[in-house]
Formats: C-alpha cells, sequence, structure tokens
C-alpha cells in the first residue's frame, strides 16, 4: 500500500473519503496520480458493523460538537446536532440508504423555471442534465444502480407493499422498488442484498454500494492511495500566488502534521467543508479561502424532509428489510398549481424501536406517544425529501464560542424555513397521511425532520465568480488548484437523493483533474 | 400497578407501606432497598434514598407509560440516576431538589407523596406545570435511551433487533404482509 512523504508536493490531497472523496481518490489512483486522502474518521470494516441503532450511532457519526440557529425544528429538537452523517472511512456512504437518483432537467435550472421565488437565493447550474448524462451513466454502472445496465429492481419488504398500495388507491403511478445502489443480484464482487435492515447501520452483506469497500480498495490496490484514518485536517496553506500548497492536520495521536501537495480537494461533507475554507482565512483571503464571493458557508441546502408513519389495523414488521425499500415519484414534478415550486419524493423508512422513541415526535411523553410505540409492529414508514430553497443566511458559520479540540472554531448551523419549504412539507404530510388512510391506517403521525443526511449547497456551483465558490468542474474561482468534492457544490438541490449526484461529479471532476496536470494547468 | 395482598410478604417489609394503596404499591421499601414482591426483583441503593427511587419509576411510568411493561423495566430505566448521583453531587442535588418539589405539589393536591397518587390522570397533571423544567427533561430525555434501548422489551413490541447473524430476513418474514 501507497506511504507518501509529508513532504511530496506532488500529490493531490484529499480531505474526506465518502461518496465525493472517495469516488474521486479512486479514480485519480487509477489514473496513476499520487493520492492522500485524510479522513477524519476510523476504519471500521464489514465486520466491525453493528446491527443496534444506538450502539452504531456511537460508532460512525460525527458527534463533535456543533452549534444550530433558526426557526427549523432540528435546532429545538437536536441543538447540538444538525446532522446525521458519519465520520468514518467510507463518509456518510457507509450510512446512506442506497437511493441512486438522476436530478431532473428544470431542477438544475431552477432560477430559469421557477423565476424569481422572494427570499430565495435560486441559481441555475452552469452545467445541465444533458452534460451530466455521461456522467450518470458511469456512476450507475460502477455503483451497480437496480433498474440501470440491466440490474433487476429489488423486491419490495413489507413496508414497500403498504406503501405501493396506498399510492395506488390515491391515484399515483410511479411507484416502484426505485433505483437502489444495492445489489439485487451478485455483482462486483459483492454479493446480493439479505433484507437485514440496518441499511443505516452499515451494511453487513456489502450488497450496498460504499466508498469504504467497493472503490478505496480498488485505489488502493494501484498503489496510488493512501488513506490516512483518524487525520483530521484543521487548515489549507497557500503561498504568496495564492495557490494552496499544504493541508495541516492532527494525526490520530493529536499531532500536528503538514502534508504538501500539488492539488487539494474539500469532500468533508456540506458542514465541515466550508468550516475548513473558513478556518484557512489568512491576510490574503480574510474571509476564508476561496471566499471572494462572500458565498462560502450559505445557502446551506437540507432537503425538506419529515416523515410520515402511519398504525395500520394489522402488523407490517416495517423494520424488516432494505430501509428505503420502495419510492413514489408522482409530486416530484414541478407544479406550481400546488402552492409551491419544486417536488418531492416519498420513500420508504423505518426506524427501530430505539430511535422511533427518539425520533417520531421529539420531546413528547404521555400517552398520546406511548400509544402511538405501542403500535410499532403495525407501524409503516415513509420519509418526505423535497427540495428545499437556498437562502443566503441559511449558513454555516465559525461558532464565535465553541471550540473543538483543537482549539479551533466550530461549525454553526443557521436554517429558517422558507415559505415554500412550509408550503411543501405541508402538502407532503397531509398526502402521505392520505396515502396510508387509503389502505385503512388507525393513526398518521406527521414526524419532523431528523438531523440532516442530505447536507447540500455551501460551496456552491456558480457561472459566475460573484454568485458561488466553485465553477461547473468544481474547481474555486478563487484558487486554481483547489477543488470542491462533495454535495456542498450543488447550486441547488432537487429532490433527489444526492449520492448519485456527488459520486457522477467526482468522477467528471477526476477526469477534469487528471487532464489539468497533464497539461501542467495546476 | 395495584396492591396485590396474593404475592406474599417478603421478610422485613413492614405491612403498611405494603398496603398502600398508590401508584407504588407494588414496590415496597426495606432498609435502603426497594422489593418488587410481584415481579420479583429488590434494588439495593447507593446514593439516592430508596423513596427517592420509588417515586423516580412511578415517574418513568407516568412519562412512559406502558401497560405491557413490568415495573422493573422502569427501575432499570432509573437506576442509572442512583449510580450517576454517587459521583456527582450537582446530579444527587437535581434529582433530590426535583423529587422533593414533586412530593411537595402532589402533598399540597392530594396529600401523599407522588408516588401514593392513586391516578395517573392526577400525577401526570402535577407534572405538566414542571414538563419545561430541567429536572423532568434530564429524567424524560434519559428515558429516551435507558426505557427505550433496554433490548429485553424489544419483543414485548414486536421488534426483533440484530438480523444480520440470522441470515437477515430473506427467508424470515421481509415480505410475509398477505392482509392488503
Amino acid at each position: 500500500m501507497a506511504q507518501f512523504d509529508l513532504n511530496d508536493d506532488s500529490v493531490v490531497v484529499i480531505v474526506g473519503s465518502g461518496a465525493g472523496g472517495g469516488t474521486l481518490g479512486t479514480d485519480l489512483a487509477r489514473n496513476g496520480i499520487k493520492t492522500v486522502i485524510l479522513e477524519a474518521g476510523g476504519r471500521y470494516e464489514i465486520e466491525d458493523f453493528i446491527n443496534d441503532e444506538w450502539a452504531s450511532f456511537l460508532q460512525l457519526a460525527w458527534k463533535d460538537p456543533r452549534t444550530t440557529s433558526g426557526t427549523w425544528e432540528v435546532h429545538k429538537d437536536f441543538p447540538g446536532l444538525p446532522a446525521w452523517i458519519v465520520k468514518a472511512v467510507g463518509g456518510s456512504t457507509v450510512h446512506w440508504a442506497g437511493a441512486s437518483l438522476r436530478l431532473r432537467d428544470h431542477e438544475m435550472r431552477t432560477r430559469t423555471v421557477y423565476g424569481d421565488v422572494a427570499g430565495a437565493n435560486l441559481l441555475d447550474w452552469p452545467i445541465t442534465v444533458a452534460e451530466m448524462e455521461p456522467w450518470y451513466a458511469k456512476a450507475e454502472d460502477r455503483m451497480g444502480t437496480t433498474r440501470t445496465n440491466g440490474i433487476p429492481g429489488l423486491p419490495g419488504n413489507n413496508n414497500y407493499k403498504v406503501l405501493e398500495a396506498g399510492a395506488k388507491k390515491l391515484g399515483y403511478t410511479e411507484v416502484s422498488t426505485g433505483r437502489m445502489s444495492i445489489n439485487s443480484q451478485p455483482r462486483d464482487g459483492r454479493g446480493s442484498c439479505q433484507q437485514i435492515g440496518f441499511c443505516f447501520q452499515g451494511c453487513k452483506s456489502g450488497a450496498k454500494w460504499s466508498t469504504l469497500y467497493a472503490e478505496i480498495p480498488k485505489g488502493e490496490a494501484t498503489g496510488k492511495l493512501e488513506v490516512r484514518d483518524q487525520c483530521q485536517a484543521l487548515h489549507i496553506e497557500h503561498d504568496a500566488s495564492g495557490k494552496v500548497t499544504a493541508v495541516v492536520y492532527a494525526d490520530k495521536d493529536g499531532k500536528l502534521q503538514r502534508q504538501k501537495a500539488r492539488v487539494v480537494a474539500v469532500a468533508g461533507n456540506s458542514i465541515e467543508s466550508p468550516r475548513l475554507l473558513l478556518n484557512s482565512a489568512s491576510s490574503m483571503f480574510p474571509d476564508g479561502l476561496a471566499n471572494s464571493s462572500g458565498q462560502v458557508g450559505r445557502n446551506y441546502m437540507r432537503h425538506l424532509t419529515g416523515s410520515v408513519y402511519a398504525i395500520m389495523p394489522k402488523p407490517v414488521h416495517m423494520y424488516r428489510g432494505t430501509t428505503m425499500a420502495g419510492i413514489v415519484q408522482d409530486e416530484a414534478k414541478n407544479d406550481p398549481g400546488r402552492g409551491f415550486v419544486g417536488g418531492y419524493e416519498f420513500e420508504t423508512l423505518s426506524l427501530g424501536l430505539a430511535f422511533m422513541a427518539a425520533f417520531l415526535r421529539p420531546g413528547a411523553w404521555g400517552r398520546e406517544f406511548t400509544s402511538a410505540i405501542d403500535g410499532y409492529d403495525h407501524m409503516a414508514g415513509l420519509w418526505i425529501v423535497g427540495e428545499d430553497m437556498p437562502q443566503e443566511t441559511n449558513r454555516v458559520t465559525l461558532d464565535p464560542k465553541v471550540k473543538d479540540r483543537f482549539g479551533l472554531p466550530v461549525a454553526s448551523v443557521h436554517v429558517d424555513d422558507h415559505a415554500n419549504d412550509l408550503a411543501m412539507r405541508a402538502h407532503a404530510y397531509k398526502q402521505g397521511s392520505a396515502l396510508y388512510e387509503a389502505v385503512g391506517a388507525v393513526r398518521a403521525f406527521p414526524t419532523p425532520p431528523y438531523p440532516s443526511t442530505h447536507n447540500l449547497g455551501t460551496n456552491r456551483m456558480s457561472e459566475k465568480p460573484r454568485d458561488g465558490v466553485v465553477n461547473k468542474w468544481g474547481q474555486t474561482h478563487d484558487v486554481k488548484n483547489l477543488f470542491v468534492s462533495d454535495g456542498s457544490q450543488f447550486t441547488t438541490g432537487g429532490a433527489e437523493n444526492p449520492t448519485l449526484t456527488i459520486v457522477a461529479l467526482a468522477t467528471r471532476q477526476a477526469d477534469t483533474i487528471a487532464t489539468m496536470m497533464g497539461k501542467n494547468e495546476i | 400497578m395495584q396492591n396485590s395482598p396474593q404475592a406474599g410478604r417478603p421478610p422485613g417489609v413492614d405491612r403498611r407501606s405494603f398496603l398502600k394503596a398508590g401508584a407504588a404499591a407494588a414496590i415496597a421499601i426495606s432498609g435502603t432497598a426497594l422489593i418488587n414482591a410481584r415481579e420479583a426483583w429488590g434494588l439495593e441503593t447507593k446514593s439516592l434514598s430508596p423513596e427517592t427511587m420509588r417515586t423516580l419509576i412511578v415517574l418513568a411510568r407516568d412519562i412512559y407509560p406502558h401497560d405491557r411493561l413490568a415495573d422493573r423495566f422502569y427501575a432499570i430505566a432509573v437506576k442509572g440516576w442512583d449510580e450517576k448521583s454517587a459521583g456527582n453531587a450537582a446530579t444527587k442535588e437535581m434529582v433530590v431538589a426535583g423529587v422533593l418539589v414533586l412530593d411537595a405539589n402532589a402533598k399540597a393536591a392530594h396529600g401523599v407523596g407522588y408516588a401514593d397518587v392513586a391516578w395517573e390522570e392526577d400525577r401526570v397533571a402535577l407534572l405538566r406545570p414542571m414538563s419545561e423544567g430541567a429536572f423532568f427533561q434530564a429524567v424524560r430525555s434519559d428515558l429516551i435511551s435507558s426505557l427505550y434501548n433496554q433490548h429485553e422489551i424489544w419483543p414485548l413490541f414486536g421488534y426483533e433487533g440484530e438480523s444480520a447473524s440470522k441470515g437477515g430476513y430473506i427467508h424470515r418474514g421481509f415480505n410475509d404482509l398477505d392482509w392488503l
């Protein structure tokens, strides 16, 4: 396995090993480019994963301090936990449910299609769905996405059966077990889904695609990729010309190290990535690295989210099998006649008893709550994934008081729901409840958003440097050898789970970086 | 949760505490221990008084009442407060003061301590005004894991827990729903 010298200034340094960083690092290594991935978390392999919600949370989740503010309910319910994401090699591809959906044409042109929505900082992506098409195709092939490349769909579990029956009763037609990067048959050296459940706790069969075991080992096998786990990037250094030159990080013993770099790519998810840029402020970049636009950390998006759980007349045992077992897509269109722009997906979701108690209605107590829990084995559930509006004031900043164990300011996440978000969520709660009532639900519960899993937009792509942080290649407008490779690039969020798009962008970016390096442009 | 004269009388339990009619009637106190004869368990307290622990058990059930759960699950859920109080004076003070307030309000309204108020509805009415306070919130939020993460209660709610070692649900009913 590769081991590169700290003073080797010919390496590409990637911060983060998730969907963006893990994919980019693997592809660069395959292109013969020496690459170092710095991963803040530890390395847990499939055999280390735990089928137990709390124990797994303690093993995998990002639990370092963060702060929150704003009118979003997460601030009230989970003030120190704005996001439920992973701190481990593989990043949130360890935790993700596997849904692999392409953004829709109108979702990459929201300023044009939605128009001027008051309070929203809408902008068209500098790339189109047509340009993304070959990269989406490559991503689906490498991830083994069902219902693409001749791969059959997964079988529906009990939770899906309820969703499908209710959806059809309501007249919905776009109902299926979806496009999932979970093997429905053996592929790429990994077996097929055993319907274990616990997709969020790390897939014990390896059927679900993750950079941890489906990508990074392939990169390491080339001898060009070194993954340093338990290495937390603290700041990025630059020279007098404004090019980045090194990443300073704390190693597993807490000792500061400086890895020199020819190129740096930031892929620490949409909370840590802007934090790293902001914590890298210097006299040349007083507002933070690559922040001449002032947009670093702004336009934070998290998808609409919210869930509907319902108690059905007979047992469901929704926790058996794939967590995200099916999807209803009829509401994903843009139909302003519903009272909001953009759309949303319904996707099945289930929680174990322990997390159901924590998330069904945070803070609730008494018999209304416990009689719902008493109906646990009769519950069916869905998750709402909808497009939320980018707002300049929804942003990640450096907390003025709270510092991490290295003495650096932690990220503070401010979110106010936009009126469009509230209208869409109300519509989705109503439709979700109606869906279950159509097949006999006894009670339905509009469950508030969990800590964010889809964190997007804080280093957004823009055609013009003044409107965003990176260009259409994820290259920062201000620093030509500095890239952003995660979901923070998203100009807008769409209504689709973001991983497929992150992987497609990372694959495309690897190609671009290799070309630019080949021409000595960076 | 009613008095249960058939349950027999463990040695050392005085008759008076046994004949109480309130929520905590099944839980007797003997020295520094709580004894539930009906469920055949005892709990020795270390730091908090047995009266305080008994009140916490009733409080836990009132916050998250599940008739299908025996008292022992609630006792296990709040046992941590006795342990935490042994090592932390501030925690102990918060718990003791919280229970004192609860008992004082119960006595003012019903003439008996909180645990001996007979109806859940009356006890819940005492809780509501203090439900935003630090003591109530600490007990409530702790219960989310200390009660619901007890693996022994999961089967009582039809939740089967860990499944990978059993081969998942692919041959064990992931799609066995047949009533639609």
